[in-house]
């Protein structure tokens, strides 16, 4: 695609068309010998959004952002950075990343690992700026080696900074970082996101993704099984799970209840995981024979294990973004 | 107009000339080739040395070699090996890029393969020109070598440049091999090639099935190449074909390398 397009582009956005998407996937997968990393993701991130992708060690997270960032081919589906293959997304300075770990040289000072990186973009903010936004203005003579982890992310942070990406791509970027450090990072993070850049980011914490997205992705074994906002992910994850003792139990007719999100039937048990407990409860003992009724909460943590994690059964039904 | 509170991308960019090649990284990469003292001082010691103990002979000084004597000529040989060792070291320092993911980092920024493999191969030569200014101011203070003043320049100039086949030599192995001991199992492959290429004992006095297998060798046309100006025989299309096949297949084979090296570490 040529600058021109571009400019198309934009002026297709004054008509009212919107502008392209940051992202767009389209049926991607991904595989690496036997192993399905990847299994078919959808995903449209709007500018201006700031998209937490969610899931356990495994749940494809890595593999989609190498993707997103044509570090590596997808074996089938499409990508495009706004409107554009990744590669050229990438040279023309509109994605930048911070990987979780490498990336650095040790014989460079901070500063020279900063002027090589701004030197090879058109345009680039000074290097003291970005040095300063990610808060390691002070240690600009440092040797990389002698930093400390934190300082090392922080330098990551600031090199992807440097050509003022529209879009910025984080991959389990506070990992190894103790509690102090990354609540820091984060702050750099947030206050850079508020000047409208389109953040997304990958994490195995839940509560950095509460905490700093707009809109959660939940990812499991390559899919999503959830796409929403911090506030629906976690009233889909804060339900409670209806336990009971039913011969015979119907479960297509169960999931039809109110808020009832997984129905599991093992012998003569059932459970129920829902949002609206007391409806199931009540309809289990008013219109069915069930008997030993239990109700349980389950923590976020527990919800997103559920959520994320291997279903031992068929009956489950996960629900929320996941078609 | 819903959309007016969303930020507009500004997607009007433009990706830099030249594949990202620029100064600023070029004089990073020399600063940070000097600060690896090891490989500075194993370049530029280990030909000088070589010199020393081969080109004094006092008998060589006597015997002519076309323009100049014998030692002028086996001062070349020296400057040619030394070359040769200091660009494929400097070259091979990829491999300490690829451990640290460097090079993946680098797919992160508009720098191209080529703008990138380019830069590490000038990085290179500029050791490898303090390699051959170290042989050739120890052949004039020793005061043994002798041929016309601008012969001095033109086969330093001949080595020096002719050496570029090695920086890619270099840069191919360090994506090729992993990074431990990369340079011992060079130094090794280096010595090999010098023997193939007649630079220790020249080729008229190997049998002639190894004859005909050194013409193929990457040392052999670069050899009689840099020592043409001295010996004023003329150059053999053999020789250039020689050196510049080696040429593109250490540069393409670096390229390729470096397109596949995106793996994380």
């Amino acid at each position: 695609m040529t600058v021109t397009n571009m400019a198309d582009g934009r002026d297709s956005q004054r008509a009212g068309t919107g502008p392209p998407a940051a992202i767009n996937l389209r049926g991607i997968r991904k595989s690496f010998g036997s192993v399905q990393a990847v299994r078919g993701i959808d995903l449209d991130v709007t500018p201006g959004e700031i998209v937490a992708i969610l899931g356990p060690n495994g749940a494809g997270k890595t593999s989609t952002i190498d993707i997103i960032l044509g570090l590596s081919q997808p074996n089938g589906g499409t990508v495009s950075v706004y409107g554009m293959h990744p590669r050229q997304a990438i040279s023309r300075g509109l994605v930048s990343a911070v990987m979780q770990t490498g990336g650095l040289l040790k014989d460079l000072t901070v500063r020279e690992t900063a002027q090589y990186t701004a030197s090879l973009f058109v345009q680039a903010t000074p290097v003291e700026d970005a040095l300063g936004r990610a808060g390691i203005a002070g240690i600009g003579d440092r040797r990389v080696g002698k930093c400390s982890g934190g300082e090392q992310q922080r330098l990551r942070f600031a090199m992807a900074l440097l050509s003022d990406p529209e879009l910025l791509i984080l991959d389990e970027p506070t990992t190894g970082m103790d509690v102090e450090g990354r609540r820091g990072f984060w702050a750099a993070i947030r206050q850079d996101a508020a000047q409208g850049r389109t953040v997304l980011f990958a994490t195995h914490y839940l509560e950095e993704a509460d905490a700093y997205a707009d809109r959660i992705i939940l990812l499991r074994h390559g899919q999503i099984v959830a796409d929403g906002t911090s506030a629906e992910v976690k009233a889909m994850a804060a339900g409670r799970t209806v336990r009971a003792t039913l011969p015979g139990a119907d479960p297509a007719e169960l999931s039809a209840l109110p808020g009832a999100e997984s129905v599991e039937v093992r012998g003569d048990t059932v459970r129920v995981h829902s949002t609206d407990s007391d409806a199931v409860a009540r309809y289990l003992l008013t219109r069915t024979p069930a008997r030993d009724l239990e109700i349980a909460t389950r923590g976020l943590e527990d919800a997103f294990i559920a959520l994320t994690s291997d279903g031992n059964d068929s009956t489950s039904h996960p629900a929320g973004g996941s078609r | 107009m819903t959309a007016q509170s969303l930020p507009v991308p500004e997607l009007a960019r433009e990706a830099p000339g030249l594949g990202g090649f620029n100064f600023t990284v070029l004089k990073l990469e020399i600063r940070r080739l000097l600060r690896n003292r090891r490989t500075v001082i194993f370049a530029m010691v280990i030909p000088a040395v070589f010199f020393l103990l081969f080109g004094l002979n006092s008998a060589y000084a006597n015997q002519r070699a076309g323009h100049g004597n014998v030692s002028a000529f086996i001062m070349i040989s020296m400057a040619l090996y030394g070359a040769v060792l200091a660009t494929t070291s400097g070259g091979a320092m990829v491999s300490i890029e690829r451990a640290a993911g460097w090079s993946r980092q680098l797919r992160l920024t508009p720098l191209s393969p080529a703008a990138y493999i380019t830069i590490k191969m000038l990085t290179a030569m500029v050791l490898g020109a303090g390699s051959v200014i170290v042989v050739y101011l120890v052949g004039m203070v020793s005061g043994k070598p002798s041929m016309p003043g601008y012969l001095w320049i033109a086969t330093a100039l001949s080595v020096w440049v002719g050496s570029l086949v090695f920086a890619a030599f270099g840069l191919f192995m360090g994506y090729l091999l992993p990074t431990e001991n990369v340079m011992q199992f060079l130094g090794f492959g280096l010595m090999l090639f010098a023997f193939g290429g007649g630079l220790f004992i020249p080729l008229d006095q190997y049998p002639h099935v190894l004859q005909d297998v050194a013409q193929y060798t990457p040392l052999y046309g670069l050899n009689y190449l840099v020592h043409a100006p001295l010996l004023g025989s003329g150059v053999h299309m053999v020789w250039v074909v020689n050196a510049v096949a080696w040429l593109a297949i250490f540069a393409g084979g670096a390229v390729w390398r470096f397109r596949k090296d995106t793996a994380r570490v």
